[in-house]
């Protein structure tokens, strides 16, 4: 039996999907207070693997995933494979998981009484499974709530995350400036998306760093991902390549983002972009 | 306030990544060595908090012998002294190398030891984590801000579009993220005095761990050739079709 941590958000179903190949799922939340507290959510894990002897546990890579296995996997002295992409059950069980934030991967070993494994974001298509999700509820102690989240700062109303965001325009040293974004937040506007950036412009200070989509920022997995002057170097590829559709809009035509992508507009982003937004505004165009 | 900051030497890799004929690890024979960026903030924030609370800022490396390049990269920055855990060069699971870095941290005075997030090259994202166990210490993740009071500290955190604030006593174990700060050039007196800095230096081996590598391989993206929809402003009713078709307008 496999235990399957669940958190709103479809990373989990990516997780559930990935943790159904390996045997049947017991799916699973945690009720620790509203405060989250890592220690505690370890602490519920902990538990459940006590009382059901599951063979592996499952998460999502998710910040709050990778986390609290990393912390279950410390308090139990066993292994932890993170941002696995497949696995075969055995003894050992073999796995295959992301290195270099998915442009390598390893094949690996796990040896343990228990296999715990995080899912590689926007690796495994989710599945609906319709598992009922158990809530647990653990025993705490004093230890187990040190680091918790005192205080929450919540965007502004209506402020579509990257994370969450359907459509995703994203703009590369090619777009300039600061100012620049303009255009490519309108064409956001009028695909109600949200706007993201690559290492160098969140670098170069055109964009706040929270935007940056890369190995070293957000991993991504909208519909639509429209990357605008963006060259597409691996270390910003393996951020956007969970998109389930990609449009490049460059001047190079040879750039590797043009290469790997399934749509392109050669040409320049000042150009194109807002030709973009005034033919969608246009009625029955297209 | 005496801050350890732990770096890693990884291979500077370009646009494309090849791996040694045995499949064992990155061919790095022509190309640099680096930290990673999560890594190149943490040094700097620790040599941010050494300097606004008083105390020393010392940098650890589990590496091999040419790891020491890393270390007088951060000395170079103004940390002030370095400590390398040398090993043969081979590739530690994420258990054997929290074992030996908490080994080597145990008995020093350290009120805060901060790491990367992860590291660039495995991923694990649980050194850091193990250490504070092996340590007894608290452990926050993914630090964006770090604002230390009495005996505490405060770390923000990206939650969605919004933020969370932890709270954890101190010491403790804090792993930062790229976007923290803005790292520092190292300066030119600071470079020549990295050169001919010690760094305390031990052998380490390492204990058994339960994930064991066995071959690296290069992913294959499908790669299904791309539909180049025009040149300029002139392919914007096209695209306008496109985002029809699958259905975002």
């Amino acid at each position: 039996m496999i235990l399957c941590l669940v958190e709103p958000g479809e990373l989990s179903q990516e997780a559930l999907a990935f943790a159904r190949r390996l045997g049947p799922v017991r799916a699973f939340s945690i009720d620790a207070g509203e405060a989250y507290a890592p220690g505690a959510w370890a602490a519920g894990i902990v538990q459940l693997i006590e009382r059901d002897s599951p063979a592996a546990v499952v998460a999502a890579a998710s910040d709050r995933g990778a986390e609290v296995m990393a912390h279950a996997a410390a308090r139990l002295g066993l292994p932890l494979a993170a941002n696995v992409v497949s696995a075969e059950d055995g003894e050992p069980m073999r796995v295959v998981r992301q290195r270099w934030g998915g442009s390598l991967l390893e094949e690996a070993t796990l040896s343990a009484p228990v296999k715990l494994l995080t899912v590689a974001q926007h690796a495994v298509a989710a599945e609906p499974g319709g598992e009922e999700v158990e809530t647990f509820v653990p025993r705490l102690n004093e230890d187990d709530l040190r680091v918790r989240v005192v205080r929450r700062e919540e965007a502004e109303p209506g402020t579509i995350s990257l994370g969450d965001a359907r459509v995703v325009v994203a703009g590369g040293r090619g777009v300039g400036s600061a100012e620049g974004f303009g255009v490519l937040q309108e064409l956001a506007d009028a695909l109600g998306g949200a706007v993201g950036g690559s290492r160098v412009v969140t670098n170069l200070g055109w964009r706040p760093h929270a935007d940056q989509i890369g190995q070293t920022g957000l991993r991504i997995g909208p519909d639509l991902y429209i990357a605008c002057g963006i060259s597409g170097a691996i270390q910003h590829w393996v951020g956007c390549k969970g998109a389930k559709t990609i449009l490049a809009i460059n001047k190079d035509k040879d750039a590797p983002i043009v290469q790997r992508a399934d749509y392109a507009v050669i040409g320049d982003l000042h150009e194109v972009v807002p030709a973009i937004v005034a033919a969608l505004r246009t009625p029955g165009a297209g | 306030m005496n801050v350890l900051v732990c770096v890693k030497r990884v291979p500077e890799t370009g646009a494309r990544i090849s791996l040694t004929p045995d499949a064992q690890a990155v061919d790095d024979a022509y190309l640099g060595h680096t930290i990673s960026p999560h890594e190149e903030c943490a040094v700097e924030e620790a040599l941010r908090i050494a300097a606004a609370h008083g105390g020393s800022a010392t940098v650890l490396a589990l590496g091999p012998p040419a790891a020491a390049e890393q270390l007088r990269g951060a000395l170079a920055m103004g940390i002030d002294s370095a400590i390398l855990l040398e090993t043969d060069g081979s590739d530690w699971d994420p258990e054997s190398s929290a074992a030996v870095i908490a080994e080597a941290a145990r008995g020093r005075k350290f009120d805060l030891l901060l790491f990367g997030n992860e590291s660039a090259d495995s991923g694990g994202y649980q050194v850091g984590i193990r250490v504070a166990y092996a340590l007894g210490l608290p452990a926050v993740t993914g630090a964006k801000g770090i604002e230390l009071a009495d005996g505490v500290a405060y770390v923000r955190r990206a939650a969605g579009a919004g933020w969370e604030i932890f709270e954890t006593p101190l010491p403790a174990v804090i792993t930062v993220r790229e976007g923290i700060n803005l790292p520092r050039y190292p300066s030119l007196p600071g470079r020549l005095k990295a050169k001919k800095a010690e760094l305390a230096t031990s052998t380490a081996q390492a204990p058994a761990g339960g994930l064991e590598k066995v071959r690296l391989s290069v992913p294959q993206d499908e790669t299904t050739p791309v539909v180049v929809l025009g040149e300029g402003a002139a392919a914007a009713p096209r695209v306008v079709e496109v985002l029809r078709e699958i259905g975002v307008a």
